[in-house]
């Protein structure tokens, strides 16, 4: 009974809109109401996730999805003391997602598993960080620096480009190893990138060392300075949308499926004409130049940064949202991103500050040790074997493409066809 | 014409010869069918062509042109694809996804252009789409476009790394032992197919083949391989009678067949 309730909900457009709006008004209102309340947030943001299910029309739900990040969530959330570090929350997630769309391409497309992606984001990061702050002095020949607050958006391509580089460069000794030793070169790669920027500080100080580069300029937007969480986010938001569009964009073209062939078949990939080294390295640049954009934001919202930030964790965290969210599955990955940061940052700093609370209060005792907070790996790592055995797929598993059959069908018949016998269009081929 | 010549081809793994000196030349829009006994380099021979080897001596001349030392793309790119003898299809992907990456090379979509969304290149794509439906068609997997390539019945992906091979758009197609495993029925239309790809496509092809009956029936010519060595070649009636052939390997049913 209840299948053929959802069925027949599934084919009612009308229902599905009236049903989601009554939702996303109740909850918008919920957390404007109930204002620093992190589950109101999380209803509403759970929205998504419904949107995504619903059987509507692709461009509906791109313009509802819109409304509901860059409308709805902003003014709800903006009512209570929590409100920057609802948008904080918000702005890292855009940034893994991003980052771990652009792994995606790396790992769940080309099939090349790369345990030192961070590096890109830090490339990025510092590139920024570098020319905004007073470090630039430190070794450029000329030029006043920081640079101003205007030229940020500049580094956002160029931190694409110089992320892009690295990968290239990470690339070309890469491509002679496959599998573990692929990933084993990869983790060493991550692992040189920060160690270096780590000690850049002598002879020459270009990063600062270990001091890190504090005092980096905000970015200017027609001369107002932007440094609150809640005008991040749009930042974020603006290069998130950007990498969704590429990679969906690429997924299903020409370079989208050489990656997907060199990943099942190295040697029918290239018996097919596919080039493996460019093919390889398109993919190692083009996914890097996700992370070293949100690197530059980073950086910009931080407005400090040291080499402790890119560590092998990251990169693992990373990985972990790609493979909880879906390898290979766009809207897989960006819940997975969604889902780890909410889960690191909000769920359990929240749980943690409730049982602190009520610990306090002389309610329960809870031993500081067993924090919730504490125990971010250990949770992570439940989650991980829970999804190695009974969800291999991750989240939202990869789902191939359905060619609308009839219509080739159609189309195919309609033209010339020299697979098939047809004297008369044979006839007018010669 | 020739259109390929193969001139004193060695490949040696370590102390082992695997083809030994072989030489042939195989005439434009012909059916030529490598013959031997298991072991015999009959893939090797295929491997060195298309560059999945490198010859350890000897030429390979595609039109007058040395193929020895290109990449394995380039090699297609040069107008030579293949089958393989142990199915590496994409099996992940969709059947018609298998033959649009048979077409890439054809392809001139770059992707800043796809990232600019640019008419000429979605206009590409869904003519490709297209072309790969009636590629399709024409070898009879019609019915299993949106199906995973590995779930497909094994005939069903022996003829569809044949589609994805001419997708490409081929001068000279190789198939390794593209009938094993299929039944006499399925043997038969595979006959048929190879027939109407030679005259249809203007390919010449290249085929390994266990089955002697699909082999004498389609070949124009035969070389025979043992031991890495050339021990014959001719017409099917030279080498079905060729006593060293018969010797090395038709034993009995050679006699049964002739
Ligand atoms: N990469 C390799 N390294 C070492 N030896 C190899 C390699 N590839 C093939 N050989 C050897 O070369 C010889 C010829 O093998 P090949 O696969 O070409 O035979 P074949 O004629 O295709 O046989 P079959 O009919 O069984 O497919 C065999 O002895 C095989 O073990
Ligand atoms: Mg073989």
């Amino acid at each position: 009974m209840i299948k053929t309730w959802f069925e027949k909900f599934a084919d009612n457009t009308t229902g599905q809109i009236i049903f989601f709006a009554a939702y996303v008004v109740l909850t918008t209102l919920g957390l404007f109401l109930l204002s620093d309340s992190v589950t109101a947030f999380l209803i509403l943001l759970l929205s998504l996730l419904i949107l995504y299910y619903l059987k509507l029309n692709i461009k509906i739900k791109w313009a509802l999805g819109l409304l509901i990040i860059a409308v709805l969530v902003p003014f709800a959330a903006s009512q209570g003391s929590s409100y920057q570090s609802f948008m904080d929350v918000g702005t890292l997630v855009l940034i893994y997602v991003a980052m771990s769309l652009g792994l995606n391409i790396v790992v769940g497309f080309a099939g090349l598993l790369d345990l030192g992606f961070i590096a890109f984001f830090a490339v990025g990061a510092y590139t920024y960080a570098i020319f905004g702050s007073t470090q630039a002095n430190h070794f450029m020949p000329f030029g006043h620096y920081p640079l101003p607050g205007d030229t940020f958006w500049l580094f956002i391509p160029i931190g694409a480009i110089i992320a892009a580089i690295f990968g290239i460069l990470l690339g070309i000794p890469v491509l002679r190893v496959k599998g573990d030793y692929l990933a084993i070169v990869t983790l060493g790669f991550g692992e040189i990138i920060r160690i270096v920027l780590n000690n850049m500080n002598k002879p020459i100080n270009i990063t600062n060392g270990p001091m890190g580069i504090p005092s980096i300029e905000p970015p200017r937007l027609f001369g107002i300075a932007i440094q609150n969480a809640s005008q991040f986010y749009y930042i974020a938001l603006v290069i998130f949308l950007f990498a969704i569009y590429i990679a969906t964009r690429l997924e299903h073209s020409k370079l989208g499926r050489a990656w997907k062939a060199v990943r099942d078949n190295e040697i029918a990939a290239q018996a097919m004409g596919i080039p493996l080294v460019k093919t390889k390295l398109a993919a190692f640049a083009i996914g890097a130049s996700f992370s070293g954009m949100m690197g530059s934001v980073f950086a910009a919202k931080q407005m400090y940064i040291d080499a402790s930030s890119f560590t092998y964790l990251e990169s693992t965290i990373v990985l972990v949202m790609v493979i909880l969210g879906g390898m290979g599955s766009i809207p897989g990955v960006i819940l997975g991103a969604a889902v780890v940061i909410i889960l690191n940052n909000q769920v359990l700093t929240d749980i943690s500050n409730t049982l602190t609370q009520l610990s306090a209060s002389g309610v329960i005792s809870v031993p500081d040790a067993l924090s919730p907070a504490k125990m971010q790996r250990f949770i992570f790592g439940i989650l991980l074997v829970v999804f190695a055995l009974y969800r291999t797929k991750g989240l939202i598993p990869h789902k191939n493409r359905v060619f609308n059959v009839s219509k080739l069908k159609r189309e195919a018949a309609a033209e010339k066809n020299k697979y098939k016998d047809d004297p008369e269009v044979e006839g007018s081929e010669s | 014409m020739n259109i390929l010549e193969i001139k004193n081809l060695t490949k040696k793994f370590g102390g082992l010869t695997a083809t030994s000196d072989i030489s042939m030349s195989v005439e434009k829009n012909s059916i030529t069918a490598v013959i031997g006994p298991n072991g015999a380099g009959k893939t090797t021979f295929f491997n060195m062509i298309t560059a999945v080897y490198k010859p350890t001596s000897g030429d390979i001349l595609l039109n007058g042109k040395s193929l020895v030392g290109l990449k394995p793309h380039q090699v297609c790119h040069f107008g030579i694809t293949r089958t393989f003898q142990n199915i590496r299809l994409f099996s992940e992907q969709t059947v018609l996804e298998n033959v649009l990456v048979g077409m890439h090379q054809r392809l001139k979509s770059h992707w800043v252009g796809t990232l600019l969304h640019l008419p000429a290149i979605t206009r590409e794509e869904e003519q490709a789409k297209v072309e790969a439906y009636k590629i399709l068609e024409y070898v009879g997997l019609e019915d299993f476009v949106n199906e995973s390539a590995g779930n497909l019945p094994y005939g069903a992906q022996r003829r569809l790394e044949i589609a994805r091979a001419i997708a490409s758009q081929p001068k000279i197609l190789l198939l390794d032992e593209p009938a094993a495993g299929m039944n006499p029925k399925e043997t038969k239309s595979l006959t048929d197919l190879i027939h109407d790809m030679r005259t249809r496509l203007n390919v010449t092809i290249i085929l390994i083949e266990h089955d002697m009956k699909l082999v004498m029936e389609i070949s124009d010519y035969i070389y025979v391989l043992d031991h890495g060595e050339l021990i014959a070649s001719g017409k099917p009636d030279d080498i079905r009678n060729n006593k060293r052939v018969i010797e090395a390997y038709l034993g009995k049913e050679a006699s049964s067949l002739g």
